[in-house]
Formats: structure tokens, sequence, C-alpha cells
């Protein structure tokens, strides 16, 4: 078996122009989420939804319902759960620690009831390529803009809210409600992810590339800017790369988005260095 | 003239236990008051009812002739310094920014008007050095600096702040809380001020409000902060020792820490 197979790669390229711009909408709405998941502490609650994610997307598959469908009903029902019974972060590590594996285990027992071809099932975890088609693509548009535009509109608030909260709080800023709307864009978000790096690697999309980004900017406009270069270049890439391979997506993409993190890393402690010896 | 902060037979409780009762307090524009009182006595409470967080179990309330409301842009808030973890996404002038248009929904363009705001309130507290590094990677002195002039600038006619200078050192205590009665002196913006000590504040201190087991005793810091006027607040024997410029309450049967605070 060869793993790589370059030699069809115009024709192919053709065949994957949704996924691309699904892809490319995914890096951008994913690197804005996780610019807010890394300010609001949150990346353990993603790991959380996407299982739940899963179970919910492998449960529409289980009964032939829309895959999309079952991974939104189930990442925003993680969410909620995780909103109202979270509200302090100690709590909330616990909640999602009981909601994950329990997630995980119910898409474990779909999928495994599931009798169609194995391949569908793998990629609910793992990723695949050219698993969206047409319809499926106008769903992850219509899902990525609705959460892109919500978070302009609340940008400042949730700010606010997630870097000062008490503060926040005494200004009459409406953090519980941000909270709980800002749970339900992860999920949103999640969901949409879900389908094309799969469950088990949304953290490479939503918490690395913001994490990469913290460590090379400071002020707000940079670090969302950043994070979501580092989010589009991590799934394009993937897709492009994985085109010429019988491997799926997801290593590539979250190669890549590691690798930008690392450098990030290496490039921020230098500067944190050079402004000490200044100093 | 009407009061700033008008109280009224206030009283707050939590099930069966009082925090405070028959609290009456008028503060003036202009007028800085420190409220005291032992861990637990119902400093931090009292501000979360000025800011219409918490509702009062009894008497009335009102801020400039009006009952409390959430939000209300005629109040200032100092909180205590926070440890900002790296992954906290702002500068120093964006803390300044929250001040002036943070609670704003809709798309996230700045006016340039605010934006020349920030600005001035960035050099008005002395942040002008290191207000564009990471809000995280500042010490407490800078972030309360920054803290200050974040809470002024709604241009608020009453500024509570709750131990805003809590674990910062001695020089850094005396610049955010002369920034603070600053404000007070070029502005008339009234400032209720809880603190553990104070000792920090004292000079600027037109009264104190001390709150123990549910009693209060409200005056100049000169009638309030006495051995007798103490003894009887926390019905034990209390000094109120005077060691040069600073006051030092010392409790039989009582953390001896109220007020002290170590010499430099």
């Amino acid at each position: 078996m060869t793993l790589f197979d370059f030699s069809d790669y115009g024709a192919l390229l053709g065949l994957v122009t949704n996924s691309l711009i699904a892809g490319a909408l995914l890096g951008i709405v994913g690197g804005l989420v996780g610019f807010f998941v890394m300010a609001r502490d949150l990346p353990f609650a993603v790991h959380g939804i996407s299982e739940l994610s899963f179970a919910g997307a492998a449960g529409a598959l289980l009964l032939g319902a829309d895959v999309v469908a079952g991974s939104v009903v189930g990442s925003v029902v993680a969410a909620l759960l995780i909103g109202l019974l979270g509200a302090r972060a100690r709590e909330r590590n616990s909640v999602i620690g009981v909601l994950m594996p329990f997630g995980l285990g119910l898409g474990i027992l779909f999928l495994a009831l599931y009798p169609g071809r194995s391949a569908n099932r793998f990629g609910l975890l793992t990723g695949q390529v050219v698993s969206v088609d047409g319809p499926q693509v106008l769903v992850l548009i219509a899902v990525s803009l609705v959460v892109l535009v919500t978070l302009l509109l609340v940008w400042r608030p949730l700010l606010f809210a997630s870097v000062d909260e008490d503060v926040a709080i005494a200004r009459g800023v409406p953090t519980r409600g941000l909270s709980m709307l800002f749970m339900v864009l992860l999920a949103l978000t999640v969901s949409v992810a879900v389908q094309t790096v799969g469950a088990l690697l949304v953290l490479a999309l939503l918490v690395t590339p913001a994490a990469a980004a913290l460590r090379v900017a400071s002020g707000p406009l940079a670090v969302s800017l950043l994070s979501m270069l580092f989010a589009t270049v991590a799934v394009v890439g993937g897709i492009l790369i994985a085109l010429g391979s019988a491997i799926p997506i997801s290593p590539f993409v979250t190669t890549i988005s590691f690798l930008i993190y690392a450098v990030c890393r290496i490039v921020g402690s230098g500067r944190a260095s050079r402004v000490r010896s200044a100093a | 003239m009407t009061p700033v902060l008008e109280l009224e037979g206030a009283r707050l409780a939590f099930g069966g236990r009082t925090l405070w009762q028959d609290l009456d307090l008028a503060v003036e524009p202009g007028e800085f008051v420190a409220v005291l009182g032992p861990n637990g006595s119902g400093k931090t409470t009292l501000l979360k009812a000025v800011l219409g967080i918490q509702r009062l179990s009894a008497g009335s309330l009102r801020v400039l002739g009006r009952p409390p409301a959430r939000g209300d842009r005629r109040i200032g808030y100092i909180p205590q310094q926070r440890l900002l973890d790296s992954s906290t996404p702002v500068r120093g002038a964006d803390l300044v920014g929250f001040g002036v248009d943070g609670g704003r929904f809709g798309p996230p363009f700045r006016r340039r008007a605010d934006r020349e705001r920030i600005g001035r309130l960035v050099d008005e507290v002395g942040a002008g050095a290191f207000a564009g590094r990471a809000a995280w990677r500042l010490s407490g002195g800078e972030q309360q600096r920054l803290r200050v002039g974040q809470a002024v600038a709604a241009e608020p006619a009453l500024l509570l702040c709750d131990e805003p200078l809590i674990s910062l050192d001695l020089a850094n205590q005396a610049a955010v809380s002369e920034l603070i009665d600053r404000r007070r002196r070029e502005h008339g913006t009234a400032v209720l001020f809880v603190t553990h000590d104070v000792n920090p504040v004292l000079e600027h201190v037109d009264r104190v409000v001390y709150l123990v087991d549910g009693r209060v005793r409200i005056g100049a810091p000169e009638e309030v902060l006495t051995s007798p006027v103490l003894s009887e607040l926390y019905r034990t024997h209390v000094d109120v020792v005077r060691v040069h410029d600073r006051i030092v309450v010392v409790g039989a049967g009582h953390p001896a820490d109220v007020h002290v605070e170590t010499a430099p």
C-alpha cells in the first residue's frame, strides 16, 4: 500500500473544492472561538463537548437521521449542561470529567450497533477529507457564519466578562447570559469541526492555534487574528496533504497545528528572555 | 445637596446571621469613607449592596437619590489585584478600555473619541510606560494603577474600592491610594474604601465605618479608632496604639492583625 500518491492531484483538487471552502471557514471560526476558549479557560470543556457531539452524530447515523444535526444536538446538550452545572472552574471540570466518558461510551455503542460501512464509523472520530458533500457544506457555512456574526456582536462584553468577571458584573454586564451564549456558540463550532477533524482531535483547531497565538502576541486583535490564521493554515494545509494520501486528514491537521505551536513557543520564549535582559 | 450614597436603617442578613444592621450613612461628594472590620463582617457585601448585586434585608439605600441598579454608570469599582494567567489575551490599556466601552454590544470597532479617552486615562494614572504590555506580565502596582483608570473612565460620582491595595508593597500602596485621593480632590468623587488595614489611606480618610459582628460605629478616624470605642465594638478589651503615624489595633483574644502592618 502506498501512503502517498500525488499523480492525480489536479483532478482530486476539483473534487474537494467544497471541503476546502468548509475547511477555510472552519479555520476562521475555530480560531476565533479558540481565542475565547483560552480567555475563558475552557480547553477541557471543548474536549467534553466534542465527545458528546460524537455520540450525537453516531446516534444519528444509527437512526438514519442527519449526522450533522445529531452532532449539533449532542454538543449543544453537553455545552448547556456544562454551562449550567459548572459555573465555577472546579465544578466545571468535574462535570466535564463525568460527561466525557459517558458520551464516548454512548458513541461507541451506537457505532457498534450501526450496520453500515466502517469507514463512516471511523470518520466521526478521526475525521475525513471528503466527508462533506454539497448540502452539508451549506449547513457548515451557515452555522459558521451565525457563530462568527454573533461573536462579533458580543465581542466587547464577552471579552470583558471573560477576562475580568468581577468588574464586568459590577458594571452590569450580563455575564451569566453571555456565558451560556458562548457555550452554545462553542457547541455549534465543535459540531462543525467534528465533521472535518473528528471528535478526538477538535482540540487541535479550537485550542492549539489560540494557545500558539498567545505565545507571540498580547492584544486581543493580534491574538485573535493570528489564531484564525494558524487554524486556517492547519485545516487547509491538512486537506491539501491528505488528498494525496491514504491516511485520514486529522494527523496532518494536528501535526501542522502542533508545529505552529512549537515554533510560537520558541519565538515567544526568545522574545521574553530578550525583554528580561533589556529590563 | 443630595448625598452620593445614603443608607437608612440598612440591615443585611443571610439566613439567621446578621452581617450588619441599623446602618445609617450619608456620603457627601468628595468624601473619603473607609470601611473597616474583621473578616466576615460584611464589608464587601456592603459594596455589593451599593452595586445592586445584593439586596438589603431591611432599610433603604440610595445612590444619588435613586435605588441601586446593576450597571449604574455613576459608580466606579476597583477590585483587589488579581493574578492573571498567561492565557489572558489583553494588554494593560485594554483593562482601561473595558471601563470605557467594555459593556457595549455591537461590532467591536472602537470610536476615535473612545480611543483618545483611553489614552488620556492611561496618562492620568501614569501607566503610559507599561500600558502596551500583556496584562498578565504587569506587576500588582501597575495593574492597580490601570484599575483606577478603568474605574474612573465613566466619570463616576462614587468610587467603590474593595481592598485595592492588598498584596501591594508600601510604595505602590501609597501611589495607588494617592491616585484615588487625587480623583476625589479634583473631581469631587466620593470614595467608599473597604480595607482591613487603614494605615495606607489614613491621611486621606474623612470618616470610618467600623463593622464588627453586626454592630456599626461611624465617625472620624480619631473618634472611632480608640481603645474605648473599639473595645465596646469588639466586646472585649482592645488596645489602639499609635506608632509614629500608624495605627495598630491589638486585641485580647482577637487576632492582632486587624490593622497591624509590618514597617518597611
